[in-house]
Parts: structure tokens; sequence; C-alpha cells
């Protein structure tokens, strides 16, 4: 402003004048770039702020940081209940996956419907659970400090399953509720290490890791080992590996002739190894959460490792997409469903969990979401809906596929935290 | 300026404009209160908070201690430091581009666009009608392998040549540099564009007039006149740019592949995925640091401090 001051002419009107400020400054009510300069404190003023401001970050800060800090995890054996308000209040929430629910043409849930109706229990249930990672930070800080998360039921894998266990943040099951559930829960599923006999998860669907292929993207060459999808140079930066690292790291071990159940340290280094080399030479595009799917669909991988109730949906829309169940073996996994602290419904929620381990319900679902049902004696209600799918092995697994399958074993929080770091340097963070 | 606005005019009575003048006083700090208020609850608390956990040690089973152990931060930096890298290069890249391609762009908006000039401004925003995700996702369908586009540049050969700079990996985009950079630029040019425009469109089209009066010839009008004066735009441009793209996971994500991972995703997953929350606080607060010393740097070097 001064500047400008010292070369105006005399000779100039007020209205020139206003014109020659308005072109200077920009704009005539002098806006943003007008008005700021002006309006910034002088040195004197901003160096007292400022020296009051570190004043107070230092004496504040340093007390406010070492107040702060994280309490451990609760460990209350069996879980902490609420009280039970199931007889007064005949509701539930449930927390689930998407497509994860069986759906008819009216956008409704058939089998969640029936339930309401013999029950009376009116089901809230929510999609909101997309990863678990995800879905444990944002639940962990109620379940950390003890309280109602809102939902009564909830379902995660199993690894996740087994951390909240061991955590205290679940609560025990009540077997007597869940007749059903008890008699008909598949063999394979009773006894995970992380929940002997089922105390405290029973499965809501069981997962299958194989390897799935587009036969247009690999000109009909059928890919069927995890050595193909690491080695085969005609896949070269087309081969898609999960971003779950038990699924990943499960198939290459077996792919090693190494036991999931029962590796070392060094059968993951030398699994972690193979890998590398194969992300070194780019013949690995991406590690992927369920966006896969249309990867595979439009051929920009042209096979990768997937779950199999996803190829099965995939495999309706597009006939070029195939799954092989390698001959080393395949990787099963389950979803869980558990109920956790302080949930005000666990009484209803019991009786949900018992309800779908009846033959018909279960079968109705499997029949929608194609993913393995862990219900034993639903063969002839699925087959009565729909005969392929009782047919198909990646739904109901029979013995030949049954043998292949593994578990991932369970980790100690220690191998958990190595080996996860360990995998995400491989994916590049 | 704002004192001399204020002063009354000489002969006037000083006596009644005294309590006016100091309630006005208290006015901006009035305004400033739900705006302070706002940034101490949301940003001032959590970044404490994050501060702390910055420096403390433990794990989710034991709880996590105030141990004061700084060298999270040598270890976060020596672990991640190409990720750091990385991110200030493909945001610097993305920023780069943007500003090349928003410039003219905003220039014709502010000058030549007439009566189109509110339409070209909906169509610069429209993008924003949908979700940042969806939008990101949308290069994928764009970029297939097999689509046009790829086909394209590669009988154009022009992938061999970003293949041969490393940005491409053979006769793909996805999942290589081009297409996180792509995405970002995408992404972030509307922040580019609308400062831009706001700052030209404040040139006085007259001054366009003096310099031709003047012999200046358009190229000359435009390096003497209107580019110093957009010079604002340029630089506010370039920081609503560069600072997000800096801390984007998102398309390095779904566009990327396993060597464009950025800074944000090493934090993400540190976060989610490991649970590592002192190397995750670590990590940001660099980030903070790197990004803060940058645009200081940048902002005395361009020397339109006065301006912003």
């Amino acid at each position: 402003m001064e500047s400008t001051e010292s070369y105006e002419p005399d000779s100039l009107s007020p209205a020139q004048m206003a014109a020659l400020h308005r072109s200077l400054r920009g704009s005539p009510s002098g806006g943003p770039s007008g008005v700021l300069p002006g309006a910034r404190p002088g040195p004197g003023r901003r160096s007292v702020l400022r020296a009051a401001g570190g004043g107070l970050l230092a004496a504040g800060g340093f007390g406010a940081l070492s107040a702060c800090g994280i309490p451990a995890a609760g460990k209350s054996e069996g879980g902490i209940a609420a009280d039970d308000r199931s007889a007064k209040e005949k509701r539930l929430a449930f927390s689930n996956w998407t497509e994860y629910m069986d759906v008819d043409k009216k956008k409704r849930r058939p089998t969640l419907d029936a339930f309401t109706k013999r029950t009376g229990i009116e089901v809230e249930y929510t999609e909101d659970i997309n990863d678990n990672n995800e879905f444990f930070g944002k639940v962990k800080p109620q379940l950390a400090a003890g309280q109602d998360t809102g939902r009564d039921l909830i379902c995660v894998t199993d690894w996740l399953a087994a951390r909240l266990i061991r955590f205290g943040w679940v609560q025990k099951l009540d077997p007597a509720q869940l007749p059903h559930a008890y008699a008909n829960l598949s063999a394979q599923f009773r006894s995970p290490d992380w929940d002997p006999g089922r105390a405290y998860s029973y499965p809501w669907t069981g997962i299958s890791t194989v390897i799935a292929y587009n036969k247009k993207a690999t000109d009909g060459e059928r890919i069927t080992s995890v050595s193909q999808l690491l080695d085969e140079p005609k896949l070269k930066g087309r081969v898609g590996f999960l971003s779950e690292m038990r699924d990943t790291m499960g198939m290459v071990l077996l792919d090693l002739g190494k036991d999931p159940a029962k590796f070392t340290d060094d059968d993951f280094d030398a699994a972690v190894a193979r890998l590398q080399k194969a992300v070194d030479k780019k013949q690995v595009r991406r590690f992927t959460g369920n966006d896969y799917t249309a990867d595979l669909d439009k051929g920009d991988l042209a096979a990768c490792v997937a779950w199999a109730g996803d190829v099965v949906q995939l495999g309706l829309a597009n006939p070029d997409i195939e799954f092989v169940v390698p001959e080393s073996g395949y990787i099963t996994s389950t979803d869980n469903l558990l109920i956790p602290n302080k949930a005000r419904h666990k009484r209803n929620a019991e009786r949900l969990i018992d309800y779908y381990y009846e033959p018909g319900p279960a079968a109705r679902l499997a029949a929608y979401i194609n993913y393995v049902c862990p219900v034993d004696g639903v063969r002839d209600e699925l087959a009565k809906l729909d005969p392929e799918a009782a047919a198909n092995p990646l739904i109901l697994p029979d013995k030949a596929m049954a043998a292949k399958s593994h578990a991932f074993r369970s980790l100690t929080p220690e191998e958990e935290t190595a080996y996860e770091g360990a995998f995400a340097k491989l994916t590049g963070s | 300026m704002t004192t001399r606005s204020e002063a009354a005019p000489p002969g006037t009575d000083e006596a009644p404009a005294r309590p006016a003048r100091r309630r006005g006083r208290l006015v901006p700090y009035w305004l400033l209160l739900p705006g302070i208020l706002w940034l101490l609850v949301f940003f001032a608390l959590p970044l404490v908070y994050q501060a702390s956990t910055s420096v403390q040690t433990g794990s989710l089973e034991e709880g996590y201690k105030v141990t004061w152990h700084f060298a999270t931060y040598w270890d976060a930096l020596g672990d991640y430091w190409p990720q750091f890298l990385r991110s200030v290069l493909y945001a610097g890249a993305a920023t780069v581009l943007c500003l090349l391609l928003g410039y003219p762009l905003a220039y014709l908006i502010a000058f030549r666009a007439g009566r189109w000039r509110n339409l070209i401004l909906v169509l610069v925003i429209a993008p924003f009608f949908t979700s940042f995700l969806i939008r990101t996702l949308a290069w994928k369908t764009i970029l297939a392998d097999g689509g046009p586009v790829v086909g394209a540049l590669n009988s154009l050969h022009i992938l061999d040549v970003t293949s041969w700079l490393g940005a491409t990996d053979g006769d793909r985009v996805l999942a290589t540099p081009l297409a996180v950079v792509c995405g970002l630029t995408y992404n972030f040019l509307p922040f580019m564009i609308l400062p831009l425009y706001t700052s030209l469109e404040r040139v006085d089209g007259r001054l366009h007039e003096a310099a031709g009066d003047l012999y200046a010839r358009p190229a000359t009008t435009f390096r003497k006149v209107t580019l110093p004066l957009s010079m604002p735009g340029v630089v506010s441009g370039t920081l609503l740019t560069f600072i997000p793209a800096a801390g984007d996971y998102v398309n390095a994500d779904l566009l990327g592949s396993t060597d464009t991972r950025m800074v944000g995703n090493v934090i993400q997953t540190q976060f989610l995925r490991i649970l590592d929350y002192p190397t995750a606080a670590a990590l940001s607060f660099i980030l903070m640091a790197a990004i803060l010393f940058m645009v200081t740097f940048y902002i005395r070097k361009s020397g339109t401090e006065d301006l912003l």
C-alpha cells in the first residue's frame, strides 16, 4: 500500500484513483489477495504469539504426551455379559459381510424373514464388514473399554475370531441353546486349535482358497499349481495373489510341500523368499482384496489365488472363468459367528445361530451364496433347490476334496506381528 | 490497511465511535471461535494423541506405555524411505501434470469462455458428484490391458518410450507408476483449476489492452502481466494438489502394484494390518514434517508469501 501511494499523481480524479487501486489490488472489495497483506499481524505481535505458542506446547505438550497410552487388552475369561434383554426385546443386531445372505427378487431376505416369522425376533441386518482388519479397527475402542458395540452378532474370519477370543472380547455360547448347531456342524470344522469344541464361535460359511484362471486370457492353457503362477513366463504381470496373508502364504507353503497346520519360521521364510522372487521379476501384478474378481473377469488378471465362492458366482456369468484345486492341496478357513461382549440380546443371537444350522435354511443360504456349507445333512435339501450346487464340491466338499483341505495354524501374537510384517514388505509396504 | 479504513474521518466526534470500535475488535475473535474449537477437538487433540503414540512401546496384549522411544522415527525412516521418496515423486509429477493441464483450461475459462464459462466450471466440478473410489475404479476400466486406450498407446509406440523411462511395464499401463500418477492427476485436477481460475479471473482485461498499447506481443503480455498476477493461484493450486496427493493411498492401492506403494499405504498397513501403532504414528509425523518443510521452502522460494 505504501509503495502505491508514492506514485499517486495529483491530477487523477477520485474515480480514476479508485480504478487504479482496483486493478492493482485485484478486486474492488479488496478480495483475498488485496486484504490479506494488510491484515497480517505485525512482526511484534506475531513473534509474541509464536513464543507463547511454543511455551504452551513445551509445558502442556510433554505432560499430555506422557498422559496418553493404551491400556492392555482386557483379559476376561468367558467374556463380559450384559443383562440379557432378549425376553423383553424381540430383536437382534447382526453385522455381516456383503453378499453373505440370500436375497430374493423383491430384495427381501427369505431365510431371515422366515426366522422372524417363526420366532417373532426382528433382525437388524447390517452389511458393515468389508475387511477383517478394518472391522477390528472399528470395534476395538468399544471392546477394549468394555462397552457395548451395539451389535449382538458378528461374523469374522478365523484369525480375527481367535484374537477376539484371546482378548476375552466375546461371550461364551450356551450349548443348551444350540441343539441343531451342536448336532449338525461338519466334522472338519468342529475343533479348530483356537476354539476347541466351538465354545465361542460357530462357522457361518467355510471358505476354500483355490486357483482361478480366465481361459481366454491364458489362451486355453490350464493353470493347475501355484508354481505355475509363480514361474510361467506367459503369465508375467498378470498373476494375482490375495492380500490375506494366511491364504496367500498357505497356498505357497503347500506348494513347497509344507503343512500350513504345522510349519516353522524357516518354512515361512522360504515361502516368503519364493514369492519375493516372483514379485521381483514382476510376475505378480497385484495383491488384492475382493476386487480381484473384476480384474479376473476382464482378463487383466489371467490367473490368481481366489476364494471359491467368488469363482462359482463369477463362473455363472462368465464361462471363461475356471477353478482348479491344486494337487498339493488348498487352504480352508471359516467366517465365524461370535457374540461380542456386552451384547444386549445374546439369547436371540443364539437362536439365530441355531436356526441356520437346520438343514432347510442352511441349504437355502448355501444355494444363494455358493460358499462351503458347514452344516451336515443339507445335501438332500440342496438337491431339491439346486441340483447343480449340491453336486459342486466347492459348496458341499466330497471325500476327495475334503482330503486335500488344510487349515492355517493359529499364530502367537509375536508370530502374527512378524509374519504380517514380512508379508507387508513383500506386498510393497 | 485495516486501520486506515477504520479510522474516523477527520473532524468527526471521536467519543461515540469508541465503544463501537471496542466491540468491533472482539468480533473477529468470536468469528474465529467455532473454527478454533473445531481445530482443537479434531486436529490438536488427535495430534497430541498421535504424538504420544509415536513414542510409546508395547503391544495390543500388554498395552502401550509412553517410553519416549524416539528410535521408532529412525527405524521407520530407515525402513520406508523408498516409499517416502516415491510419494514425493508421484505427487510432484501429478502436480506438474495438473498445472500443465489446468493452466490453459483456467485461462480459457477466465478470458475466452464467454457465456460457456459457468457450464465449463460445472464440468470441472462434475466428477465430484460421484465418489472418489468410483472415479478411481473407473480408471481401471479405462486403462484395462485389452482396452482401446492401451491399444492405441501401444500402436503409437508411446508405451515403448514410457517403459524405457520406467513409468510403465511392457505393454500395459495398469499396475504401473504411470497409472498411479494418472489417477492422482485426475483426482486432484479440480483443486488446481479452481484456484487458478479465481486468480486469473481477477486480472483486469484492460491491463492486457494496456500491454498491447505498449507494443507487448501476446507472449510478452502473458509473461509480464498475466503470469505474475496469477502466481497466487499457481501457488495455492500446487499446494492444494501436492499435499493431499502425497498422502493419498487409494490410487496406489487400486491402480498400482507392489513397487508403487506410497507412504499412505505403509501407514494404512501399519495401522490396520500389523497393528504397529507407534510406527504408523511416527510415519504420519515424518510425512507431516516433510510436507511442512517442503511447503515452507516452496513459499519462501516463490516469493509469494504475502499473497497467500
